[in-house]
């Protein structure tokens, strides 16, 4: 440790030091809280401020309708509260049975309709406080859950879709969920809440979270894997990422370990800043598990519990260095990590249309714009989807760039799905530009609480000048990664895009130019708080510099560093700079 | 965390450290109930109010700084939330120092809306003794940099305040500017006080209004109506609510007008220029002709605007119609056989219906006249108290529309509140005191209050008056609509009444949000044990709203309370509650 760094997490400190969260969590008589009281409560569609920290670590998120929340301040009406729901399910896959479950339960209790996440899963919105035990017991029902999908823990862990190598991905996914379920908290408090189990009392209560106790993580957690030559989990925006190495014969020897990466900053605040993780070793598939929880436990026992906007363990690292970080992990796991060993990212994004897997089986890769499966009146994707998993016997798997995957489609199969696919017109390269095809966009208005632009019902229409712009060019078929996040949090992870967007007020943006095309590289901001016409002044002169000027094969991240456009981001300290 | 009040009587500072909080504001922005500031009762003498409008806390922080400082100069001040700040206040604030943000694209911070509002408003004070200064955050990336510390700047001159120093508008890196700002300030808020040491007893009480003026005024009444301006207009039902109900503000200011909890505002209506219209081009009449009216000689078109009732069909004017017309299927209508029948002619039916079907060739406009009935003032329950807001009377209007017989139709009077929402008009006004329908004169009685629907109008009154007399009586509410969502009348208030414990009980009756109806009276009978125990102890029982129906199961519900909790039969339950009602213990104004 180096001699000035407090060790802002050590619980030693009296808990009234650290940050209120701690004494909530610590009070709430492990994620209890007044959740079940307040769910009864008539007079407000709302839940306590102190019920809600908790309600998050069981996968729900207080939030209110921002488009009406002026009119109904105006009208003497409280906001018009609701709750999003996530699922816990790791790799994001799930079942055409489990589909058929959540796309009723979107029509019944919430806005009707799903949201494919940046992590793999699926999100419910407006769900009304009366609603939300029915809906949780209706997902129980459909054998999944929402423990730990927020909340200061380990949340969703995600890995590579890849639909190429089968055997791959089954290993991971079978990781993943003993990852997920080894980190879950173990306390019984969603069983009680939601599901009318009975308290069983217990006189061992210091046992109840062996790997958390009573505080949890300073702050939220994510791990995921990723299998090169695709990076579409984004492997080094994850705190914890495994990089799958193959032996010689092609079968996973392990995987390399990546820590540190995290996206969220604030505005005006040079402390924050976005990190990509730094690899620091490899481990055997058998190791994955302990490795996962040593980690974990040093940034339960090292990150600030002070102030939650230093809390990541992006900062943990930063603040007692690398080397620190690799021996107090070869400490706790008695040994260390053998050497990293070599791999390469191609890209990370998601390769749509048909792919045929090792075993023989098809996969579709489906584009779902902004993640958003909804009935629109030129769209019908929420009626196809459900149609398709009527008929579809293989499984679903969502993307971490909200696309989803129509996995294992036998050979005979495979026409069905075509015709369903283009019943409901959902056939996306047809449709789409690559341009489009690369983007995404977070959630923000009107649900996101931390919202300050439109994000996901504005993309859609400025990708569409852009697409304009990029035909001029002569790059219509041209792939560029464009995100948008409403606000400096980075649920896109926009600033690993080669173009970024992050909301600073209505109508207006951060620019970030030069990220990394396979997610190797940090953007750099390029333009502050501005508007659609400067945005778009700003990036027809230089799409139409990289048409004519660019190497083969270079993307615009590396072209735009190459043209001294933006400086190049080598880390995340270097960000603000 | 607590807010901090620094005077003479109390200091009480932050349970944690602003920064280690800061960072987690980000986070609660959204939540109902912030917990950022519980500000205390106010200290009885504060010279200097520090007013914040924040989002993030920058403006809080420094507003806290700032009192802190001030006491340290030995001027007591306190720092408060502009979200908590009571607007009526302001006429007897004598210093004022305002700190804010600017969020959005060039808006005030979310909690400060409605002050900010507030201060924008026809209802807005003069400010003549005010002194103040502003101190404005920003972000100079914005277009409109500081534009909420701007607005307060101009609009405290406007309304007649002084400036005792100028604005600073600060950008993100605003903590020098800003430091240096409040240190000068204070030093000419210091100043002024040590020049005139009465301000440093801090702000007289409240002032209800200007008299002077407000006791010369004339006295209006039925005959010399008040045109009372439309000082706000708003919906109360939020979007998708079958109903539209309104909360509507005129302004009594000049008038000299008073009134008591309980009282009626009697109003003057116009029917809709298109009825008029209508009926016109049906008789055939023309708009310009001369009649003579209670009110003089007018055009024929402004009699029927505001002199007689010209949709609402009365059995005088159907009987006056047929003698004239001679229709003999009218005629027969009429009949006392037939009153059914008649009832169900009339339902749902306009004048105007009448004269299509039966027409009369030869009707005159004078002689049609007179057959109408004068267009009677209608009557709405008054939701204020005049000492909480004065010089102001607030309605609550349910607006009557409907379909029927292929048009559709708009009752008069709450329809013309409902689409008056241009500000500034007048509508003829005079108050009706209702003497049978008013608070206990024990402040320290208890009080239930049973008004679904509009019928919660009163008790809104009832509340403000209480809590402005700082009445010590438990209350206790029974309020139903539709739907909680979009149906909770005044819901922001009584969550206030209620965090304050000025509101001790609140039970809901939401008829449509479960497959089974559930009324007020059905809500009385599951706290039947409570609502006796409260009877006992000497409670006031007030029922207000729908007399057709709610009241008579309000008062039933009330006999089989007293007969299951008080273990009497149930003739000794019935003459429990009509002995209420003889010792006025049990009110109603119901319609
Ligand atoms: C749904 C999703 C965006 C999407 O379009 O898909 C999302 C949505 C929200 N994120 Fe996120 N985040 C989502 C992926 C991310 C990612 C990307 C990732 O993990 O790969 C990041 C950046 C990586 C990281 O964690 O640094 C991310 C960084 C944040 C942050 C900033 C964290 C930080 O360290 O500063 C916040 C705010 C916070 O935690 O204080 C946040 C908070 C939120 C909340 C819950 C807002 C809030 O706290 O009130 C958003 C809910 C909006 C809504 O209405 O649904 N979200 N969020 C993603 C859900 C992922 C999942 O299934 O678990
Ligand atoms: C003491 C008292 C207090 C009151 N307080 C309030 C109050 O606080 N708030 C409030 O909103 N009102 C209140 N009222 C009622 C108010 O006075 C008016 O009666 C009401 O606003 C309707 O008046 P209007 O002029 O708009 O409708 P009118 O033009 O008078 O039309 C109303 C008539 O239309 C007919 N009608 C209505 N709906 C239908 C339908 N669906 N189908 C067929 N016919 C229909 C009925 O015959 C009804 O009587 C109160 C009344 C009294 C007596
Ligand atoms: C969404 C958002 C919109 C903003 N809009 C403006 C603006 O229009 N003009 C301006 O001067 N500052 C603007 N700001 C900057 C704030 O006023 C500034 O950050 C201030 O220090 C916040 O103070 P507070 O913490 O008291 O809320 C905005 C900030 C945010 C987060
Ligand atoms: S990036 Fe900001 S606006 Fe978008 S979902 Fe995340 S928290 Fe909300």
């Amino acid at each position: 440790m180096s001699d000035n760094d407090t060790d802002y997490g050590n619980l030693s400190q009296p808990l009234d030091q650290l940050h209120p969260n701690e004494r909530g969590k610590v009070k709430s008589n492990y994620l209890r809280g007044t959740i079940a009281e307040g769910l009864t409560g008539p007079v407000t569609g709302a839940i306590s401020e102190a019920d809600n920290n908790l309600t998050k670590f069981h996968g729900i998120y207080m939030q209110d309708d921002r488009d009406l929340r002026d009119e109904r301040r105006r009208q003497k009406l409280e906001p018009a509260y609701q709750f999003m729901i996530r699922l816990r399910m790791p790799a994001g896959v799930c079942t055409p049975e489990q589909w058929l479950k959540l796309d009723e339960l979107a029509r019944t209790h919430a806005n009707g309709t799903l949201r494919i996440t940046t992590r793999q899963t699926f999100q419910f919105h407006g769900v009304l406080k009366g609603d939300l035990k029915p809906t949780m017991q209706g997902i129980h029902q459909a054998l999944l859950d929402t423990i730990a999908a927020c909340g200061d823990d380990n949340r969703g862990v995600v890995a590579s879709a890849n639909p190429h190598q089968s055997a791959l991905h089954k290993q991971m996914h079978e990781l993943a969920k003993q990852v997920s379920n080894h980190l879950r908290p173990q306390t019984r408090a969603y069983h009680e809440i939601w599901l009318d189990e009975q308290r069983v009392a217990t006189s061992d209560d210091d046992n109840v979270e062996p790997i958390y106790g009573k505080t949890y993580l300073p702050r939220k957690f994510k791990i995921g894997f990723a299998a090169p030559p695709t990076n579409d989990v984004d492997i080094f925006s994850q705190d914890l990422g495994f990089i799958a190495i193959a032996d010689e014969a092609g079968e996973l020897a392990g995987f390399n370990v990546c820590v540190g990466g995290g996206m969220g900053r604030t505005d005006n605040d040079d402390r924050t800043y976005p990190r990509l993780a730094d690899v620091i070793g490899f481990c055997r598939p058998d190791q994955v598990v302990d490795v996962a929880e040593k980690i974990v436990t040093i940034q339960r026992d090292h990150g600030n519990r002070v102030d939650r906007s230093q809390a990541r363990m992006k900062y943990t690292i930063d603040r007692f260095g690398l080397d620190w970080f690799k021996a107090e992990l070869a400490n706790r796991l008695g040994n260390a990590l053998e050497p990293a060993r070599d791999y390469t990212f191609t890209h990370n994004g998601d390769r749509y249309g048909w792919v045929q897997g090792e075993g023989g089986n098809w996969h579709y890769t489906l584009f779902i714009e902004n993640g958003r499966v909804r009935d629109r009146d030129d769209l019908p994707l929420m009626t196809g989807l459900r149609e398709l998993a009527r008929i579809h016997t293989g499984e679903f798997r969502l993307t971490c760039n909200q696309n989803l995957i129509i996995a294992n489609v036998s050979e005979q199969a495979r026409s069905d799905v075509d015709v369903l696919l283009k019943q409901y017109r959902l056939h996306n390269t047809t449709h789409h530009s690559a341009l489009r095809l690369n983007s995404m966009a977070c959630v923000a208005f009107p649900t996101c609480g931390l919202a300050m632009a439109e994000s996901e019902r504005y993309l859609p229409s400025l990708i569409g000048k852009l697409e304009t712009v990029m035909e001029e060019a002569g790059l219509a078929d041209d792939a560029i990664t464009v995100r948008m996040s409403g606000c400096p949090n980075g649920c896109s992870r926009p600033y690993i895009a080669e173009i970024g967007f992050t909301g600073r007020g209505p109508g207006k943006y951060n620019v970030y130019l030069g990220g990394g095309f396979q997610g190797q590289r940090l953007n750099r901001l390029y333009l502050e708080n501005v508007g659609e016409e400067k945005i778009l002044d700003a990036l027809t002169p230089l799409i139409h510099q990289y048409a004519r000027q660019r190497l083969p094969g270079e993307p615009f991240g590396d072209f735009v560093i190459r043209e001294g456009i933006v400086r190049e981001v080598t880390t995340g300290k270097d960000f603000n700079t | 965390m607590e807010g901090v009040i620094i005077g003479p009587e109390r200091i009480t500072m932050p349970a944690t450290s602003v920064k280690a909080s800061a960072s987690s504001r980000t986070n609660q922005k959204h939540q109902p109930e912030s917990n950022r500031q519980v500000e205390a009762e106010r200290p009885t003498a504060v010279a200097l109010t520090i007013l914040y409008g924040t989002e993030t806390g920058n403006a809080q922080q420094l507003a806290e700084q700032a009192a802190e400082q001030a006491q340290q100069r030995g001027l007591s001040a306190r720092a408060i939330d502009m979200a908590n700040y009571k607007p009526r206040e302001l006429k007897a604030e004598r210093l004022l120092m305002i700190v804010t943000a600017t969020h959005g694209e060039g808006d005030p911070p979310e909690p400060a809306q409605p002050f900010h509002e507030f201060l924008h408003s026809r209802k807005a004070p003069a400010l003549k003794h005010l002194r103040f200064a502003v101190l404005s955050l920003g972000d100079s990336s914005y277009e409109h940099f500081c534009q909420t510390g701007k607005d307060f700047d101009a609009q405290l001159e406007t309304l007649g305040g002084t400036r005792l120093a100028d604005r600073v508008d600060c950008d993100v890196d605003y903590e020098d500017a800003a430091e240096a700002w409040i240190e000068q300030s204070l030093a000419r808020f210091a100043e002024i006080v040590e020049r005139e040491p009465e301000l440093r007893q801090g702000a007289t009480p409240a002032v209800a209004s200007e008299p002077a003026q407000a006791r010369e005024a004339p006295a209006y009444d039925k005959k010399n109506p008040f045109p009372a301006e439309i000082l706000e207009n708003v919906r109360l039902t939020g979007r998708g609510s079958a109903k539209e109900t309104r909360h509507v503000e005129l302004s009594l200011e000049g008038s000299g007008l008073r009134f008591e909890p309980g009282d009626i505002l009697c109003l003057a209506p116009r029917n809709r220029p298109e009825v008029v219209d209508a009926l016109l081009a049906a008789t055939g009449f023309s708009a310009s002709e001369l009649v003579d009216t209670r009110s003089g000689r007018m055009s024929l078109a402004e009699a029927l605007a505001r002199e007689y009732e010209i949709t609402t069909l009365t059995p005088p004017f159907l009987k006056a119609y047929a003698q004239c017309g001679g229709h003999a299927s009218l005629q027969a209508l009429l009949e006392p056989s037939n009153r059914e029948k008649l009832n169900d002619y009339i339902w749902g039916r306009h004048v105007i219906d009448v004269i299509e079907q039966f027409p009369v060739p030869d009707l005159e406009p004078r002689g049609f006249v007179e057959m109408l009935r004068r267009l009677p003032a209608r009557e709405y329950s008054i939701a204020s108290s005049f000492e909480a807001n004065p010089d102001e009377v607030h309605l609550t209007v349910a607006a009557v529309r409907y379909h029927s017989h292929g048009r559709d139709r708009h009752g008069v009077a709450s329809t013309y509140l409902a689409d008056l929402t241009e500000p500034g008009t007048q509508i003829p006004v005079y108050v009706k005191p209702n003497k049978t329908f008013k608070l206990p004169a024990d402040p320290d009685t208890p009080i239930i209050m049973i008004g679904p629907g509009t019928g919660v109008a009163p008790f809104r009154a009832f509340m403000q008056h209480r809590e402005y007399d700082e009445a010590r009586g438990r209350n206790w509410l029974f309020f139903g609509e539709q739907r909680f969502r979009t149906d909770f009348l005044y819901q922001t208030e009584w969550q206030a009444w209620l965090k304050q414990r000025l509101l001790h009980r609140i039970d809901l009756a939401f008829s449509r949000d479960q497959s089974q109806k559930v009324y007020v009276q059905d809500r009385m009978l599951e706290r039947s044990r409570e609502l006796f125990a409260w009877l006992e102890e000497g409670a006031h029982v007030y029922v207000c709203g729908d007399a057709d129906r709610m009241a008579p199961d309000v008062h039933r519900a009330l006999e089989t309370i007293v007969h299951r909790e008080g273990g009497v039969s149930a003739e000794r339950a019935t003459e429990y509650v009509k002995n209420l009602q003889r010792e006025k213990r049990y009110q109603r104004d119901v319609y």
